[in-house]
């Protein structure tokens, strides 16, 4: 395929059985994923959209944190993520991202509270660093899951799909997590995933994850969705992607993830700070930010992707900003993009494409309403 | 029908030279979300860019595969890039051009040594 060697790729537990669906293989943070089925990316999205889909992540990282109870590995995590994990009730999920001393964003993750330890999805690209960076600050057990794959459900027949595998997951809120029954499985399921759509992401034993996704795939109303989907799935949702809408050199006011920072860490809160990069994060969530990401809309038919240059009129020479993701959005039915720019701009902004300046409107994220079950 | 190795086939229409992609080349692309075309009555030279695809994956360029002068093109392909993925030898054209030099497609693949370079 096009001279790429996928032989130095590490494979997940269902790479044979994306080869017999009719993937596409591509490298992507050091596996063979696949980037689309037959079903191509455009329809692969509209049936997530409209039914459900089969995500494999497994590439993702699993980690498992253990103090001496659950209390001490929420508070050593305390010292590197910036949000509430202390106060997450047992059997619930919260968002959360690791900060550098500068105040910049390492990598974004969920994290749950399992009982007696903390459970972690991190980034394929960034889970090398991450185990490293906790490993090197904490003084609690940090163990990185290699022997389960992770996969998504996601879509409206979500629901119907995995209670018919185990009627346990239709009690499930948004944000829940559950160890289930799968296909015989063991599977460690949470109510959410990365499409804006409701669904569950369910983490099984390598050696069972072809008979779940198998057992998944069997109702008539799932479909294999690749990479390709996926990331305009989550662009339509306003979703980051690490490594472009937020990265080291953005703050979480930068990257419009404040939100994701409890009261009880802010300042005035009664675990304020603590972490790394505390004195820069939070003032700039009282005083603003020079530079934040938003949400745009080409006006034209023309996608603008990562690293369109944006400028404030049709002539200027000096950039305002610039897009981090972009592409078409199927259920939008045109193109959308995130970037950043100027706090509070909100005038028609104009990206440089193939020589001429097009513009671009100001949106608010997301770009499709959120369908989770609260 | 002539193809190039761009993956483009050219079709003479009493001597007016039909332009479009191949199958071959919509099915790698994925799903065309966008066409830019030229302005009619445009000179273009034989390699020069003068078409842009927007797939759902990537941006990609089409090239003249002749020297000529753009006289038709297919607005219902700027309005429904997708016909370049359902019809692509047909509804799906890109553009028509005069020939400034009609020998220049002699050389041309014809179906058969096409189908043996995509297979």
């Amino acid at each position: 395929m096009r001279g790429v060697t996928l032989s130095d790729l590490l494979y997940t537990p269902l790479q044979d059985l994306h080869v017999e669906l009719g993937a596409k293989m591509v490298p992507f943070a050091g596996y063979a994923m696949p980037v689309q089925y037959p079903m191509g990316v455009m329809g692969e999205h509209i049936h997530c959209r409209t039914k459900a889909g089969l995500f494999d992540v497994s590439h993702m990282g699993q980690v498992i944190v253990r103090g001496a109870d659950y209390s001490a590995a929420a508070l050593a995590l305390e010292t590197l993520i910036p949000v509430d994990i202390l106060g997450l009730a047992e059997d619930r999920q919260r968002y959360g991202y690791f900060t550098a001393k500068d105040g910049g964003l390492l990598d974004d993750l969920m994290l749950a509270n399992r009982g007696d330890h903390v459970f972690m999805v991190v980034n394929a690209a960034r889970k090398a660093h991450d185990i490293a960076h906790m490993k090197a600050h904490l003084d609690v057990e940090v163990i990185e899951i290699t022997d389960r794959a992770l996969l998504a459900l996601q879509g409206p027949s979500a629901e119907t799909v995995l209670a018919s595998l185990d009627s346990s997951a239709a009690k499930m809120r948004f944000m829940d997590v559950a160890t289930l029954s799968i296909a015989g499985a063991e599977a460690w399921v949470s109510r959410s995933g990365y499409t804006g759509e409701d669904g569950y992401e369910i983490s099984v034993p390598a050696d069972q994850a072809t008979d779940v996704a198998r057992a998944l795939l069997d109702h008539e109303d799932v479909a294999p969705i690749g990479l390709g989907a996926r990331d305009s799935l989550r662009l339509e949702a306003g979703l980051c992607l690490y490594g472009h809408d937020m990265d080291a050199v953005h703050t979480p006011a930068d990257a419009a993830l404040g939100w994701a920072i409890q009261k009880v860490r802010r300042t005035g809160g009664a675990r304020a700070g603590g972490f790394l990069g505390a004195d820069v994060i939070l003032p700039e969530l009282e005083t603003g930010v020079a530079r934040k990401r938003c949400g745009l809309r080409p006006e034209g038919r023309a996608p603008m992707r990562e690293g369109v240059v944006l400028f404030e009129n049709e002539t200027t020479t000096h950039p305002i900003g610039i897009i981090t993701s972009g592409g078409f959005g199927p259920t939008v039915g045109g193109p959308i993009a995130m970037g950043y720019l100027p706090s509070g701009y909100n005038r028609t902004v104009y990206g440089e494409l193939r020589g001429k300046r097009l513009p671009l409107t100001v949106t608010p994220l997301p770009f499709i309403s959120a369908n989770f079950k609260r | 029908m002539k193809f190039t190795e761009e993956h483009e086939w050219l079709r003479d229409e009493d001597g007016l030279i039909v332009v479009g992609i191949t199958e071959h080349a919509t099915t790698q692309l994925g799903d065309i979300v966008f066409v830019e075309l030229p302005d009619v009555g445009t000179t273009v030279v034989k390699d020069e860019e003068i078409v842009v695809i927007e797939s759902v994956k990537a941006a990609s360029d089409i090239m003249a595969p002749i020297d000529g002068e753009i006289v038709e093109v297919n607005d219902a392909l700027t309005d429904n890039p997708g016909l370049a993925n359902d019809d692509a030898i047909g509804d799906g054209w890109f553009f028509k051009i005069k020939p400034s030099d009609p020998s220049q497609m002699d050389n041309m693949m014809d179906e058969a040594a096409y189908n043996k370079l995509i297979a």
